[in-house]
């Protein structure tokens, strides 16, 4: 891909340094998605667990980005083999690479560009991690990301956005991952808790969050990075789409909130703070694969439908009894389906590209490929996912063992306490402290 | 020498001390608690999930206090504490046997 530009035709893209900060900068504010997922997630469990609940999600910054750096990039941007997956070797190590060399008829540096991407990989599994929460063994979770991101990620990130890829040559709209990062993590999340099981006490024990606080916190940064995310998609400001997408994003993540709390007020009858935050984050999701192709009214209708349909769809593990603990299956997975669907029946056709949905006179032909792009990623992540937790549960074990899920993981995985509000604290007296006092140098019993 | 106890709603808790320190007592013992009378608990929902949360935050108040006091404080700590309003709280009283002022060691009704 990146030897197409060495051609140089008049018209060949040269290197803008405005798109190139632009760039970076949206990098960063998707790499701050990554802890702002894990407040949002961290808030929703109980205290017990919640240093545990941010470490599932922070851990994918360090182990997705060394994958993708080592040879992530190359297998969903590398070369097209077979429409399933690519390969580049010069993007091995990102070794290859000229500093000024241009990503595929872009003016950003290849550079830019995977480091861009490298965010929606370490995003991706993290996303997962909110269905796991209380009763997943901290080894077994960082293995199963390695293992997650080789075999379903990057294959899945090739078929979307990598040239050649099956679902991008057959023309499914994505504009930011409403397939290759939504449905991916739902549809992974569905089939680990398929195998790995309920919490201990699901349904029984009251399991309220111990921080919205830190929710709402995690919800709002996910907003403030997801501008980046999904303004970014468009590698750069040339033509005015990016700033579409800018604003898409706002207005439906705007009509999302609205519409889970207006049917949680009709509903349960009380404006909630995690109604408020789920809702944005419902409405993010659906306006990602489809905020390049629909017009800010178009936004606000899938924001509110994805932000109704979402708040009824976090009430299914109740009734079919899977424990998908904190509602990625319900939020990400359904609201990946409804935006990514969507764009057949909304897209305009005056965006991001000609095509129009049903609504635009475009008929049901774009409809049919999203739902063709929707199944191929639910299905293959499902069941990918579900092999994969069923062979880590089989060698290692994926739970930690009942005790330590009702004492609280936290202590055992970790050896740390999210608060010490309290004077007394833990207390204990300290053992193998660097500097003990020098009275008490002597050995002590402890 | 007696221990009063009271189990009151949190917001009475500046009106409870500043009615105590008017009586002249000299100090309390103030900690978080939570529990439930006839007041039970109230209904919680998270994402649809309804929630009966039992135990409803109190404060506990313990002074300790001559014999002859007690009855008039739990007189003044009752009328402080008062909304009339379920979960007002209960205040009650034990026997002491004995005190000690940690430091300097005085006992009894000294130690007060």
């Amino acid at each position: 891909m990146a030897s197409a530009i060495t051609t140089l035709a008049a018209d060949a893209p040269t290197l803008s340094a405005a798109n190139t900060g632009f760039m970076l900068i949206c990098s960063a504010l998707v790499m701050l998605m990554t802890p702002g997922l894990a407040f949002f997630y961290g808030g929703m469990v109980r205290v017990k667990s919640s240093l545990n609940m941010l470490m599932m999600s922070f851990i994918s910054l360090g182990i997705v980005t060394i994958l993708w750096v080592l040879y992530g990039f190359s297998l969903a941007f590398g070369t097209d083999s077979g429409s399933l997956i690519g390969w580049n070797s010069d993007y091995v190590g990102l070794s290859g690479i000229g500093i000024t060399e241009l990503w595929d008829g872009y003016t950003i540096p290849v550079y830019v560009f995977a480091v861009f991407q490298l965010m929606f990989a370490v995003i991706t599994p993290a996303l997962i991690s909110g269905a796991l929460a209380d009763r997943v063994k901290f080894g077994a979770w960082v293995l199963f990301t390695g293992l997650w991101v080789t075999v379903v990620y990057f294959p899945v990130a090739h078929w979307v956005w990598g040239a050649g890829g099956w679902l991008f040559e057959l023309g499914v709209i994505d504009f930011a991952g409403g397939t290759a990062v939504h449905i991916n993590a739902g549809a992974a999340a569905l089939g680990v808790i398929l195998v790995i099981g309920k919490r201990v006490g699901f349904k029984k024990d009251p399991m309220r969050p111990h921080s919205l606080p830190l929710v709402m916190l995690g919800a709002g940064l996910l907003w403030f990075g997801w501008f980046g995310f999904n303004a970014g998609s468009w590698l750069g400001n040339d033509d005015g789409v990016g700033a579409v997408m800018f604003v898409n994003t706002q207005v439906a993540t705007a009509a999302a909130m609205l519409a889970w709390l207006g049917y949680e007020k009709l509903r349960h009858g009380s404006f909630t703070t995690l109604g408020a935050a789920s809702g944005a984050v419902a409405g993010l999701v659906a306006i990602t694969p489809s905020g390049g192709a629909v017009s800010p009214l178009g936004a606000i209708a899938v924001g509110a439908i994805a932000g109704v349909l979402c708040a009824m769809a976090v009430g299914l593990k109740y009734k079919f009894g899977y424990d998908d603990s904190l509602d990625v299956v319900g939020v990400h997975l359904v609201g990946g389906v409804v935006g990514s669907l969507l764009v057949g029946l909304f897209a305009t056709g005056g965006v991001q590209s000609d095509v129009a949905g049903l609504f635009y006179g475009g008929g049901l032909e774009q409809l049919g490929k999203q739902a063709i792009g929707v199944f191929a990623v639910l299905a293959y992540s499902l069941v990918v996912s579900a092999v994969l937790a069923f062979l880590l549960d089989k060698t290692i074990g994926m739970r930690v063992t009942e005790d330590v899920e009702v004492a609280g993981i936290d202590q055992v995985e970790h050896a740390e306490t999210a608060y010490d509000f309290s004077g007394a604290g833990g207390g204990a007296a300290s053992r193998n402290t660097a500097a003990p006092a020098p009275a008490a140098s002597k050995k002590v019993d402890a | 020498m007696k221990l009063i106890t009271a189990i009151v709603k949190p917001h009475k808790l500046d009106e409870i001390k500043e009615a105590l320190q008017a009586f002249g007592v000299q100090g309390l013992t103030v900690t978080e608690a939570s529990g439930y009378g006839r007041q039970r608990g109230h209904t919680e929902v998270y994402r649809g999930a309804e929630y009966q949360v039992d135990l409803v935050p109190k404060i506990r108040i313990e002074v300790l206090v001559d014999d002859s006091d007690a009855e008039e404080l739990i007189r003044v700590i009752v009328s402080a504490a008062a909304t009339g309003k379920i979960g007002d709280g209960k205040v009650w009283s034990v026997p002491v046997d004995s005190v000690v002022r940690v430091r300097t060691g005085e006992r009894g009704a000294d130690a007060l």
